[in-house]
């Protein structure tokens, strides 16, 4: 069992949140035994709306001085609040739904937080034991449904059982690899008279995650990254999952070695440090993805070998040994075989990798990277992140995100949604510290952002959190806006507005001849996506949208509006703010690795391919 | 590809079954035998899983299988060191002249008539499933009217028992 077993797993305060320690056996209803346990596992934020079968529960909710239920106003919302909450906090976040069609819409937040191994606990209501399978009004098997994105998944008939079920499910939710767990429950069943017991026990026979790593495959592991001459340090989520960046910044400083962080560990080691090369994968940097392809040894702590990171899988890494580290063991060999296979936690493998590392610079054994370093320093001078100024006096997006980083710091919390803005929020925002990078990485979830930033919000209330958003994606989830602005929940959305579904268009650009079908977002049909728009006909019009929402709306059009503009939403800390930033429609994410291609054919700006002098390999 | 045999020992709980079928039909593997049932404990229950796969999806497929919170246990039991059974019952067109023959085939087979008609007799025969084709080929030439076949049950040879553990295991979390 880890540290992070049964008690909530990074909360500010875990005191407050730890289950009652003293024994309670009390008679009451289903629902309320649902909300007891709720606040026996230290739940405290709930995001949810209440409909026909979740409404007995809703009832002893309103009663409850531990849990704060936030309505929002589309499940969908819900959901990815709890992943936004359950990452911010490091605790595990709760969304609730009723049965059918409110239950079918937390379908995609919880295959985006299956997809990231976000711990979130889904609630829903069920129809009534004896209509289950009539196809009965409102009715979803929707554990059925969601069986293959969760975690795993409970329907509970007998009321009794209401309270080891949540413990359950938070307790699986939160260890071993996180993930979503749903928990469905019968109307009768919450109605019913039954006895709520606490504590309870964890009946788990079949779940039983490894952490502690086998102490042969990490001295293994030391021996070949104090013998490598060109080791990575291939850093994924798992690292931020585990607490475990502490440790990663010790044993990489201790060993000199590189680190490159992917999507999901943006924040796990310092964008600034000087040993950090980027992000790897399709829009990494060029450092990242070169010395992946270069190394001799790709030292893999908590990532996944994702299409994304690879490219064409068999093209990828091709003269490196592999180790890999992952809590998951499904994982390893998945991909790519591993020449040492490491299961654990992050933290624990880590700390012992630490330790056995030593070992080895004691007995004399230390590895040399002053050549690896001479060509990576050389890799990241030539090929810096960077991005064309826009033409004329046209916002460039790039430069908008990385102002925002810029002047609203590494403090904050940042939310992205899927797409070009995305790219450019992991590129250039400087990332410093874990657990201020949301974003939707395995599932690619347009609309994301918006209601992951209310839940980090909501969680972390003293934190600035701005979600970075496209206009594409913004049109999915923005009502949540709404939620924010009668909830006290004062996100800052940016809107990166370049009137189509810019990454779409990008491959349009360069893959599909610049036929710009059905990726115009600001102009009917009859338009060829090549025209700029014309001011003033931009539908919708986000700054009156987001008014009408309660919300303060800004635009900024012109570069030397730009920092004006940030600086005056910064201040604003009553009301949820909306900066409409209309940008230049052409912008491009580069460097990029095509789809299908290996890595050696990323290509720094369009048509590009950097210099890596090949030969010497 | 090769044939293996995997079994697995799971909770004996609603919805075991459709999980495994649906990760196997997820993850993209086919199965090409499956038999469910009760064990010594009745809390678990017993699924002898029969794929046909590389060794290496096999790896995959197993620690996919091991995800699953209601599996407790996965073993691959070795062709050569495991007892391996089919069952069969078949209905084999049958009348005075050619019955006795019929007879004489279950009797090499050591299988059982079980129902007798004036048309028809039916035969139950249990065995590897080498032994349950090579009877089914005798028994072709006098018309196979009907045909139901079990998934394959397996258990290993020696006094081990793959279940004994992990069964006191859960008679203590219990």
């Amino acid at each position: 069992m880890t540290e992070h077993a049964a008690s909530p797993r990074r909360g500010d305060n875990p005191a407050a949140n730890a289950p009652a320690p003293q024994h309670v056996v009390e008679t009451m209803t289903g629902a309320q035994s649902l909300i007891r346990s709720l606040e026996a596992v230290g739940a405290d934020t709930v995001f949810g709306i209440p409909g026909g079968a979740i409404l007995p529960a809703y009832d002893p909710l309103m009663d409850s001085a531990k849990v704060r239920h936030i309505l929002v106003r589309h499940e969908q919302g819900a959901g990815h609040a709890a992943t936004g909450y359950a990452q911010a906090t490091g605790k595990v976040g709760v969304c609730m739904a009723t049965s059918g069609p409110g239950a079918t819409n937390l379908v995609t937040p919880i295959a985006d937080a299956y997809m990231d191994s976000v711990p979130i606990v889904a609630i829903t209501g069920q129809v009534s034991s004896k209509a289950i399978g009539t196809d009965a009004f409102q009715e979803a098997d929707i554990c059925g449904i969601t069986m293959p994105i969760t975690k795993h998944n409970y329907l509970v008939t007998d009321p009794a059982e209401i309270p080891r079920v949540i413990a359950e499910a938070f307790h699986i939710a939160a260890t071993g690899r996180p993930g979503p767990v749903l928990v469905d429950i019968a109307k009768d069943a919450l109605q019913a008279t039954t006895t709520f017991r606490w504590p309870v026990e964890a009946a788990l026979p079949g779940y039983r995650p490894v952490t502690k790593p086998h102490a042969k495959q990490i001295r293994e592991a030391a021996k070949m990254l104090v013998g490598a001459k060109r080791p990575v340090l291939y850093v994924g989520g798992g690292v931020i999952k585990a607490r475990a960046t502490a440790e990663l910044r010790i044993l990489a400083e201790l060993t000199g070695a590189p680190v490159v962080t992917t999507l999901m560990a943006l924040g796990a080691f310092p964008d600034s440090h000087p040993q950090h090369l980027g992000m790897p994968g399709m829009h990494g940097s060029v450092p990242a993805v070169t010395a992946l392809q270069k190394s001799d040894l790709l030292f893999t702590l908590g990532a996944r070998f994702d299409d994304r990171v690879t490219g064409k899988l068999d093209g990828f890494a091709p003269y490196a040994k592999i180790v890999h580290a992952d809590i998951d063991p499904a994982e390893i060999g998945k991909n790519r075989p591993a020449d040492v296979p490491i299961v654990g936690d992050a933290r624990e493998v880590l700390a012992d990798l630490i330790v056995a590392v030593q070992a080895e610079f004691d007995a004399g054994h230390k590895g040399d990277y002053t050549e690896w370093w001479e060509k990576l320093d050389e890799w990241k001078k030539t090929y810096p992140i960077g991005y064309e100024p826009a033409p004329g006096d046209e916002l460039s997006p790039q430069q908008v995100i990385e102002r925002i980083g810029q002047l609203v710091g590494p403090e904050a919390i940042y939310a992205a949604g899927v797409g070009q803005h995305q790219m450019w929020s992991s590129q250039f925002i400087r990332f410093e510290k874990p657990g201020t990078w949301l974003n939707s990485g395995g599932a690619g979830t347009m609309g994301y952002a918006v209601p992951a930033a209310m839940g980090a919000k909501a969680g972390r209330p003293e934190a600035q959190v701005w979600a970075i958003d496209g206009d594409g994606c913004f049109q999915m989830t923005n009502q949540e806006l709404v939620t924010c602005a009668l909830n006290g929940i004062p996100i800052k959305v940016a809107v990166i507005n370049n009137g189509s579904l810019g990454m779409v268009r990008q491959w349009q650009t360069l893959f599909y001849n610049q036929r710009y079908s059905n990726t115009v977002l600001h102009a009917g049909p009859g338009h060829d996506g090549i025209e700029p728009p014309a001011q003033g006909t931009r539908i919708p019009d986000f700054v009156l949208l987001s008014e009408a929402m309660g919300c303060v709306g800004l635009r900024c059009e012109r570069p030397e509006d730009l920092d004006d503009v940030i600086r005056q939403a910064m201040e604003i800390d009553d009301r949820p703010v909306v900066i409409d930033f209309i940008v230049h429609q052409d912008a491009m994410v580069w460097p990029m690795v095509a789809a299908g291609t290996s890595n050696d054919e990323i290509q720094f700006a369009k048509g590009v391919r950097p210099d890596f002098g090949d030969d010497s390999d | 590809m090769s044939k293996h045999t995997l079994s697995v020992l799971v909770e004996n709980k609603p919805g075991v079954l459709a999980r495994i079928a649906s990760l196997f039909s997820r993850r993209g593997f086919n199965i090409d035998s499956l038999a469910v049932g009760p064990t010594e404990h009745p809390d678990v229950s017993r699924m002898t899983i029969v794929v046909n796969v590389e060794d290496l999806p096999l790896e995959q497929v197993t620690k996919q299988l091991n995800k699953l919170v209601n599996v407790i246990k996965i073993v691959e039991l070795d062709q050569a060191a495991a007892i391996q059974r089919e069952l069969v019952l078949v209905k084999v067109r049958a009348d005075n002249e050619t019955r006795s023959q019929i007879v004489e085939i279950v009797q090499l087979f050591r299988a059982k008539t079980v129902d007798v008609s004036p048309e028809a007799v039916t035969i139950e025969a249990t065995g590897s499933s080498d032994k349950l084709e090579a009877m089914l080929r005798m028994l072709e030439p006098y018309g196979i009217k009907e045909l139901v076949q079990s998934g394959l049950v397996a258990i290993g040879r020696g006094a081990r028992s793959i279940t004994d553990r992990s069964l006191r295991a859960l008679d203590r979390s219990a």
